[in-house]
C-alpha cells in the first residue's frame, strides 16, 4: 500500500502556503517612485516629513498611490513616469539638499505581503539595469601621503623644540632628515618618538658624513592607514553616489584594497561614471610669488619645493609642495554667487581644525595667492588662485573668480563629495542601460516559459498520469525555487534565469528515474503498489548521489564566481534541492493521493510498458 | 508510448575498445585544438573593454569602423553585428593609461557624433588583473570540482568509479573546450559557468551507471563483470536518453530565446549535454572494466548489514 502518514501531508501543506506566499509578490507589477532619504545622518526621517511630503504633493494637485514610512526613509508610489518625475523635481526642490530624493521602481504588492517579509526578487545589474564598478584603492598612495602628513608634522615638531637640522623631505614612504651634528639627532628621535609612537625611527650614516634619521610607519601602523583608506573612500563615495540620488546602491569593501559599488536602475549611466570616477582631490596650496622664479620654472629649473602647474585658462602658475590644507578638511561646500560682484562663487565650510589652519595661514599671508588645487589621477590642477584679502576666520570661505556657476556647482560637489584618502581606479565596470535589462528579463522568462511548456507536453504524453504528477512536481519546484529565492532576497541574473530554465530540465531527471524504474519493476511482473514503492526507495539512493556531484559543482562555483555567475550558482543549488524536495517527497503525496487509497490496484497509468517476447507469459500491465 | 524496446543487453563492452579509440582522438583534437589555435579569451579573462550599440536600424560597418579608427585605439579593435542587426558589438584591448570610464565615453561620443541614433545598451570593461584573477579563480573551481566528485564518488562507491567518472567527464570538459578553440567562439564567464555544470551534471550521469552497476553486482550473481556492465547500461540507457533529452530541451530553449548574451553559455552547455551520454555510459563503463572492478569491491561494504549472508546461498 503506498498511504503517506499524515505528517508527510501537513509538510506538503505548509511548504505550499509557504512558497505560494513569498512567490506572489513576483506577480505584482513594478510601479514608479520615489524614495526619500536623508543626506546627513543629523538629518531624521519622520512622520512629520511624511505630512510634509504629502502636503506638498497635494497641493501641487500630483496624483499619487500611497506613502510610507519604513526604516530607509519615505517612499511614494505613482501611476505614471510622468508624475513620477514631476514629483521627484518638486520635493528635490522643497526639501532642499539635506535629502536624497531618488527614481525608484517599487512592486504594487499589497502591504501586508511586504509585513511578513515576502518580497519580490531581488533583479541584478543585468535585469535591471544600473552600473557596477570594481575599485581599486592604491595603497602605496595612501601610504605616501601619510608620510607627507609626517614630513609637514616632523618640520613643525622640531621648530617648537628647536631643533637643529639640515633638512627634511619624503624618500617612498619615509620621512628622511639630515644633521649636521649627532646630538641634535639623537635629541630629534627622543622627540619624534615620543610625539609619534606610529613612527619607527632609525639613525643611518649615509656617505660624507651626513648624518640621517630615518622615520617609517610602524606595520601596524600601515595596516591602520590602509584600512582606513579604504574606510574613508567607501564613505566619500557613498557621498558622492548620494549626489546622483540612486535608490538603492551598494558600495561595500571587497578584500584588503577593493571597492564594489553597485548602482542599480541608474538611467544616465554616463553622468554616473564621471561622478564616481572622479577620483579628484583637492588641496590648497600657497603659491610662490618669488620674483622671477615663474619665469625660471618656465625656462626649465623649477625652485626647490615648488610645483609648475597650469590653471584652468592654460596659464603657468608656480605653486609651494607644501599643503595648507587638504580636501578632508572640507565640512561643506556649496554653489552660489558673490554677493559684491555678483559672480559665480563657491562658500566653502571648514571643520575646526580647518578653520583654524586657514585663520593662520590668511593672517600670515595677507595680499599673497593662494591657489586650490584639483588632483586627478596623478596630474594637478589649479582650479582658482585667488589673492587673499583679510585673515578669514570662522572657517567660512568663498572662492570665486572667472567661472561659470556650472563649474561653481561642480567644484561645490566636489569639495562637497570630499577627497579621497587616496587615489583609485576602476579596474571593473560593468554598465548595463534601462532597456537591455528589460529586454534580458524578456529573454530569461521567455526561455524558462517556452522549454517547459515542451517539456511538460512532453513529460505528460510519455508517462500519462504518472507524467502529469511529475510536471505537477516541476510546477512546485518552480514555485518553491522562485519563493526560496524571494526570501533570501538572492539577487537573480540572466544567467540566473537560464540556470532556472536549467535546474528544471535536470529536475526532471529525478522524476524520469523513479518513473523509469517503476515501469521496470513493471516488466518484472511486480504488482503495481510494490513497484510504486520499490520505484521511488531504488530511484532515491541514485537520486541523491547524483545531486550531490552536481552540487559539488554548483557550490564550487559559487565560492568562485563573481557577479552573474554567481547569480547562476546560487538558483543551481537552491533548485537542486527544492528539485529534490518536489520531485520525492511531494510527488510521492500525490502519487498515495491518488492510488493510496485502492486496495485493489489493476494498473498505473504511466504509459504503455513494454514487455520483452520472452516475458510474454506474463500479463501484460500496461 | 515507450521508445526503447530492447530485449536483450546490448553487448556495449564488446566494443569498449572502439569507443575509446574514438574518444581518445576526439580528445586529442580538441587538445591539438586548444594548443593550436587557443581559446578566444573573452573580456572577462583577456581584460579589455566592450561596448553594445544599439542603432535602431541597420548598422554600416564600414561606417561604423571608420568611426572607430580615426579615434587610433589600435588594430585590435573591432566591431561585429551581435544577435540582431541593429545591434554592434565594440571589442577593445586594454589601453595603458586610459581609463574605461574615458574610453567608452570617447567611443561612444565618436560614434554618436557619426550617427546620432546610436545608444549605448551595455558596456563591459576588465582590468588586466581583475582578468587574471578570474582565469586563476575559473582554474580553481575546476580543480576544486574534480577534486571534489573524485572523493565523493570514492567515498560512495569505488575508486576506480571515481578515477573512471572524472577521466570521462574532463574529456568532455575538454572536448567542449575544443569545441570553442576549433569555431573560435569566445570564452567568457558564463561559458566557463556552464563547463562547470556539464561537468556536475555528466557526473550525475556517471553515477547513476555506476549505482545500477553496483546493484547488478549484487542481483545478478553469476553474471560476468562484463555482462553485468552491459545490463547496467542497457537499463538505464530509456532513462539516460530522456532526461538528457529533458535537459538539452531546456538549453535548446535558453539557445533561442535567451539572447545573444546566452548564446554560447547554451552551446556549451549542449555539446556537453551530448557528449556527456556518451562519456558516462560508454567510457566512464568502460575504463571501469579496465581499472579490474569487480563484484567483491563492490559488494563487500554490505557484509555489515548482512545481505552478503546470501551470496554464498546460489
Amino acid at each position: 500500500m503506498n498511504r503517506y502518514p499524515l505528517w508527510k501531508y501537513i509538510v506538503i501543506a505548509v511548504a505550499l502556503v509557504v512558497g505560494m506566499l513569498y512567490t506572489l509578490p513576483n506577480f505584482f507589477p513594478e510601479v514608479p517612485a520615489v524614495q526619500i532619504s536623508s543626506s546627513k545622518s543629523a538629518v531624521k526621517i519622520d512622520n512629520a516629513l511624511l505630512g510634509t511630503i504629502e502636503d506638498t504633493l497635494k497641493s501641487a494637485n500630483i496624483a499619487y498611490r500611497g506613502a510610507e514610512l519604513d526604516s530607509v526613509g519615505i517612499k511614494v508610489r505613482f501611476n505614471d513616469y510622468d508624475t513620477q518625475l514631476r514629483a521627484k523635481d518638486l520635493l528635490q526642490s522643497k526639501l532642499g539638499d539635506n535629502y536624497i530624493v531618488a527614481l525608484n521602481l517599487l512592486s504594487s504588492s499589497p502591504h501586508w505581503l511586504a509585513s511578513i517579509g515576502a518580497l519580490p526578487m531581488y533583479l541584478g545589474l543585468d535585469l535591471r539595469g544600473g552600473v557596477h564598478f570594481l575599485l581599486q584603492v592604491d595603497m602605496k598612495a595612501a601610504l605616501d601621503k601619510a608620510a607627507d602628513r609626517y614630513t609637514t608634522d616632523i618640520r613643525s615638531l622640531m621648530r617648537e623644540k628647536k631643533i637643529i637640522y639640515s633638512g627634511v623631505g619624503r624618500e617612498g614612504s619615509n620621512v628622511v632628515l639630515r644633521f649636521k651634528d649627532s646630538t641634535e639627532r639623537s635629541k630629534a628621535r627622543f622627540e619624534i618618538e615620543k610625539a609619534f609612537p606610529d613612527l619607527q625611527v632609525r639613525e643611518q650614516d649615509a656617505a660624507g658624513g651626513d648624518l640621517r634619521l630615518v622615520a617609517g610607519l610602524s606595520p601596524p601602523a600601515q595596516t591602520r592607514i590602509q584600512e582606513s583608506a579604504v574606510q574613508q573612500n567607501i564613505t566619500i563615495l557613498r557621498n558622492r553616489v548620494n549626489e546622483l540620488g540612486v535608490a538603492e546602491p551598494i558600495i561595500q569593501q571587497a578584500g584588503t584594497d577593493r571597492v564594489v559599488v553597485q548602482l542599480p536602475g541608474v538611467q544616465d549611466t554616463a553622468r554616473a561614471k564621471d561622478i564616481l570616477g572622479r577620483t579628484a582631490t583637492l588641496e590648497i596650496r600657497m603659491v610662490n610669488e618669488d620674483p622671477g622664479a615663474l619665469e625660471a620654472a618656465i625656462g626649465g629649473s623649477v625652485p626647490f619645493g615648488s610645483d609648475l602647474l597650469t590653471d584652468r585658462n592654460g596659464q603657468p602658475i608656480l605653486v609651494q609642495k607644501q599643503v595648507v590644507l587638504t580636501g578632508d578638511r572640507i565640512s561643506d561646500a556649496q554653489s552660489g554667487f558673490d554677493p559684491q560682484s555678483g559672480e559665480p562663487a563657491v562658500h566653502v565650510d571648514l571643520d575646526p581644525t580647518g578653520a583654524r589652519i586657514f585663520k593662520e595661514v590668511t593672517r600670515d599671508n595677507v595680499g599673497k595667492r593662494m591657489a586650490i588645487l584639483l588632483i586627478e589621477k596623478g596630474k594637478s590642477e589649479v582650479i582658482t588662485a585667488p589673492v587673499i584679502r583679510e585673515e578669514i576666520g570662522g572657517g567660512r570661505v568663498q572662492i570665486s573668480g572667472r567661472m561659470s556657476s556650472r563649474e561653481a556647482n561642480d567644484i561645490a560637489l566636489l569639495m562637497r563629495a570630499g577627497a579621497l584618502a587616496a587615489p583609485m581606479e576602476i579596474i571593473e565596470e560593468r554598465t548595463v542601460g534601462p532597456s537591455l535589462g528589460k529586454e534580458n528579463i524578456t529573454k530569461g522568462f521567455d526561455s524558462v516559459k517556452y522549454g517547459f511548456v515542451v517539456l511538460a507536453v512532453f513529460i505528460c504524453a510519455y508517462y500519462m498520469l504518472m507524467g502529469v504528477i511529475s510536471t505537477i512536481a516541476l510546477v512546485i519546484n518552480l514555485m518553491l525555487l522562485i519563493a526560496i529565492l524571494s526570501m533570501l532576497q538572492a539577487t537573480l541574473t540572466l544567467p540566473g534565469m537560464a540556470a532556472i530554465a536549467l535546474t528544471l530540465g535536470m529536475a526532471i531527471d529525478a522524476n524520469v528515474l523513479i518513473n523509469e524504474r517503476i515501469r521496470e519493476e513493471l516488466r518484472w511482473g511486480s504488482t503495481p503498489h510494490a513497484a510504486i514503492q520499490a520505484g521511488y526507495e531504488r530511484a532515491w539512493g541514485t537520486i541523491l548521489d547524483s545531486n550531490v556531484t552536481t552540487m559539488i559543482a554548483g557550490i564550487a562555483l559559487f565560492a568562485f564566481g563573481t557577479g552573474p555567475v554567481k547569480g547562476f550558482a546560487v538558483v543551481h543549488v537552491l533548485g537542486i534541492l527544492t528539485s529534490m524536495f518536489s520531485a520525492v517527497f511531494i510527488s510521492r503525496g500525490i502519487v498515495a493521493l491518488i492510488y493510496g487509497g485502492r486496495r485493489k490496484l489493476e494498473r498505473i497509468s504511466i504509459g504503455q510498458v513494454w514487455q520483452p517476447a520472452s516475458k510474454a507469459t506474463v500479463p501484460a500491465k500496461s | 508510448m515507450e521508445f526503447f524496446r530492447i530485449s536483450r543487453d546490448i553487448p556495449f563492452m564488446r566494443h569498449a575498445l572502439v569507443f575509446n579509440v574514438i574518444s581518445l582522438l576526439t580528445f586529442i583534437a580538441a587538445i591539438v585544438f586548444l594548443s593550436v589555435k587557443g581559446l578566444n579569451l573573452g573580456v572577462d579573462f583577456r581584460g579589455g573593454t566592450v561596448i553594445e550599440v544599439n542603432y535602431g536600424h541597420a548598422v554600416d560597418f564600414g561606417r561604423l569602423r571608420t568611426a572607430l579608427d580615426k579615434l587610433g585605439l589600435g588594430t585590435e579593435a573591432s566591431a561585429q553585428s551581435f544577435g540582431a542587426s541593429d545591434t554592434a558589438l565594440i571589442r577593445l584591448p586594454l589601453q595603458q593609461g586610459v581609463s574605461s570610464a574615458q574610453l567608452s565615453d570617447r567611443v561612444m561620443k565618436a560614434l554618436k557624433a557619426d550617427d546620432p541614433a546610436a545608444t549605448q545598451r551595455r558596456v563591459e570593461f576588465v582590468g588586466p588583473q581583475v582578468g587574471k584573477e578570474l582565469y586563476q579563480n575559473g582554474a580553481l573551481a575546476l580543480l576544486l570540482v574534480s577534486f571534489g566528485i573524485v572523493i565523493y564518488l570514492a567515498l560512495r562507491f569505488e575508486w576506480r568509479f571515481a578515477v573512471a567518472a572524472i577521466v570521462a567527464n574532463l574529456h568532455d570538459v575538454v572536448i567542449i573546450l575544443g569545441f570553442f578553440a576549433f569555431f573560435h567562439w569566445e570564452f567568457s564567464l558564463p561559458v566557463l559557468a556552464a563547463v562547470l555544470a556539464v561537468l556536475g551534471y555528466s557526473v550525475n550521469e556517471s553515477v547513476v551507471i555506476a549505482d545500477r552497476i553496483r546493484e547488478n553486482f549484487r542481483k545478478m550473481r553469476k553474471a560476468t563483470v562484463t555482462h553485468v556492465i552491459d545490463s547496467a547500461i542497457t537499463s538505464t540507457l530509456s532513462r539516460t536518453i530522456i532526461t538528457h533529452g529533458c535537459t538539452l530541451l531546456m538549453v535548446l530553449s535558453i539557445f533561442f530565446f535567451g539572447g545573444e548574451s546566452l548564446h554560447y553559455f547554451s552551446l556549451a552547455l549542449a555539446i556537453g549535454i551530448c557528449f556527456g551520454i556518451y562519456s558516462s555510459a560508454l567510457v566512464m563503463a568502460s575504463l571501469v572494466m579496465w581499472l579490474g572492478v569487480s563484484r567483491e569491491d563492490l559488494v563487500r561494504p554490505d557484509r555489515n548489514r548482512g545481505v552478503a549472508g546470501d551470496k554464498i546461498l546460489p
